[in-house]
């Protein structure tokens, strides 16, 4: 599949109303030349696992401040494993304190970025899951 | 269960109601793989239920909003919904935001209800290509009604939108006067206008400058400082539609259930008069064009070595020789020559 585009969903679960870090981070994987389905603040585990669903993503990045990283991912963990999901890759950014972070990698979570990270960070981390030589943007400009 | 790859077994479990195996076919269908072809052909003898509306209008007039009240109301009348929500690809870095979902949260959790967006990915009609295929997807799988949101703006968002059976434009007050309603072209292909966010100061304006233009309705003019009425001639008993104009706050849903309404009685129209017949066969003269299009020119591209189009691009670029000799020069190579890869 030549023209395959990697698409990416950026959610917000929980109640802590701070976007800025999603929207900044959805950007930026635009412009690396991902398609990025953008979903808003406060959505409900089940709510990002449907979207992720239904648009068929590579990648889900979760964005979350609240602290209730450990009710929530480990709840999005299991829906989608029943969905049979689990094959796609999970990132967690926001506020996540250090002694969290090997929890949410044993749950699956494959990358946790903190406040101070490089948007570039986030998506060589994702081209290097994923297999990818070079970030879509890069590829798109050389064909 | 991770998902086979094997369209056979993507159909029958999207069939049997399997919602990631009908992603999963949309994105095939997308990435236009070799199996893009065998997905319409299986799903073909499936289709041609579903009514297609497009609602387009200018960004910010609250489209998805609408779609997110429309869909809402057609899961009280009993029908399943697919929503198509197309965005612009960035041209400089061939990603893309897509944020329509955000104004479609309580639609979430619906099973009726498929929502999927769509980047524009540019490129030779290929937009209208996919989005036909996607449309021909939901259809099979039994969504009744699908609506399809684009940007009105842009020749091939607005074709997307012309496509559709009933064509809705989205007006709001307040994005600058009637001259920008007349630039967008969009007036043409309207079969129902709304006033979304009639609530906001200006909305009336927004309505009698459509009614003006569209020159609807007895007229009301100051003459001398009376107001008088002038009546238009009768319309002509030729059945054909009129396009109404709707107000609505779409974020209450206020005036949502007239859209709707105005949405089926011109579903109505097109069964009961040749205007759907018609319509229909626009749609697949214009699918046939483009198929016949993209299948000539990958024919042409097989028959010439891949560096030939280089080598007229630079003959071109230094003015050597003009595009349209070029062009002819590539065609006459490509029937002289046996293919090669």
């Amino acid at each position: 599949m030549a023209n395959r585009k990697i698409r990416v969903l950026v959610a917000k679960p929980g109640l802590d109303g701070h976007d800025r870090g999603a929207k900044v981070v959805a950007r930026a994987l635009r412009d690396a030349g991902f398609e990025v389905i953008y979903t808003g603040i406060r959505q409900t585990p089940e709510a990002i696992v449907e979207a992720a669903a239904q648009e068929d993503v590579d990648v889900i990045g979760l964005s979350i401040l609240s602290g209730a990283h450990m009710a929530l991912v480990p709840k999005i963990m299991r829906l989608l494993k029943e969905r049979g999901m689990d094959d796609v890759l999970v990132l967690v950014g926001g506020i996540i304190p250090d002694e969290d972070v090997p929890k949410l990698k044993a749950l699956g979570v494959k990358g946790v970025f903190g406040p101070g990270t490089l948007t570039q960070d986030i998506i060589d981390f994702i081209c290097r899951e994923l297999g990818l030589e070079t970030m879509p943007a890069m590829a798109a400009a050389q064909s | 269960m991770h998902l086979p790859d094997a369209v056979d077994t993507l159909i029958s479990l999207a069939r049997e109601g399997d919602m990631r195996a009908l992603a999963r076919l949309i994105s095939v269908v997308e990435n236009d793989g070799t199996q893009a072809r065998q997905v319409v052909e299986r799903l073909f003898p499936h289709t041609g239920r579903a009514h297609i509306v497009g609602i387009t209008g200018a960004p910010g007039t609250g489209k998805s909003t609408l779609v997110n009240a429309m869909a809402r109301v057609y899961r009280q009348r009993g029908h399943r919904v697919g929503i198509i929500a197309i965005d612009p690809t960035s041209p400089f870095s061939g990603g893309a935001l897509l944020g329509d979902r955000v104004r479609m949260r309580d639609l979430v959790g619906d099973p009726g209800v498929f929502i999927r967006s769509m980047a524009t990915r540019g490129s030779l009609g290929g937009l209208a290509h996919a989005t036909d295929d996607v449309v021909l997807i939901l259809d099979a799988m039994g969504y009744e009604r699908i609506l399809i949101e684009t940007v009105g703006v842009g020749q091939a968002e607005v074709d997307i939108a012309a496509s559709a059976h009933t064509v809705i434009v989205v007006e709001a007050p307040g994005l600058g006067d009637d001259v920008q309603a007349i630039k967008a072209g969009v007036l043409e292909i309207a079969d129902i206008f709304v006033v979304n966010k009639a609530d906001r100061e200006g909305a009336d304006r927004t309505f009698l400058a459509l009614q003006t233009m569209l020159g609807l309705g007895p007229r009301r003019v100051q003459h001398h400082g009376r107001t008088m009425t002038v009546h238009e001639e009768a319309p002509a008993p030729d059945r054909a539609w009129t396009p109404p104009i709707l107000k609505t706050v779409a974020t209450r849903g206020e005036g949502v259930d007239a859209v709707v309404d105005a949405v089926e009685q011109h579903r109505e129209h097109l069964r009961t008069t040749h205007e759907g017949q018609r319509r229909e066969e626009i749609r697949i003269r214009r699918e046939l064009y483009r198929i016949l299009q993209d299948a000539l020119l990958s024919r042409l591209m097989e028959r010439l070595p891949p560096s030939s189009l280089d080598e007229v691009i630079q003959q071109v670029t230094s003015r050597s020789v003009d595009p349209y000799t070029a062009a002819q020069q590539l065609i006459a190579r490509a029937e002289t020559q046996p293919v090669t890869r």
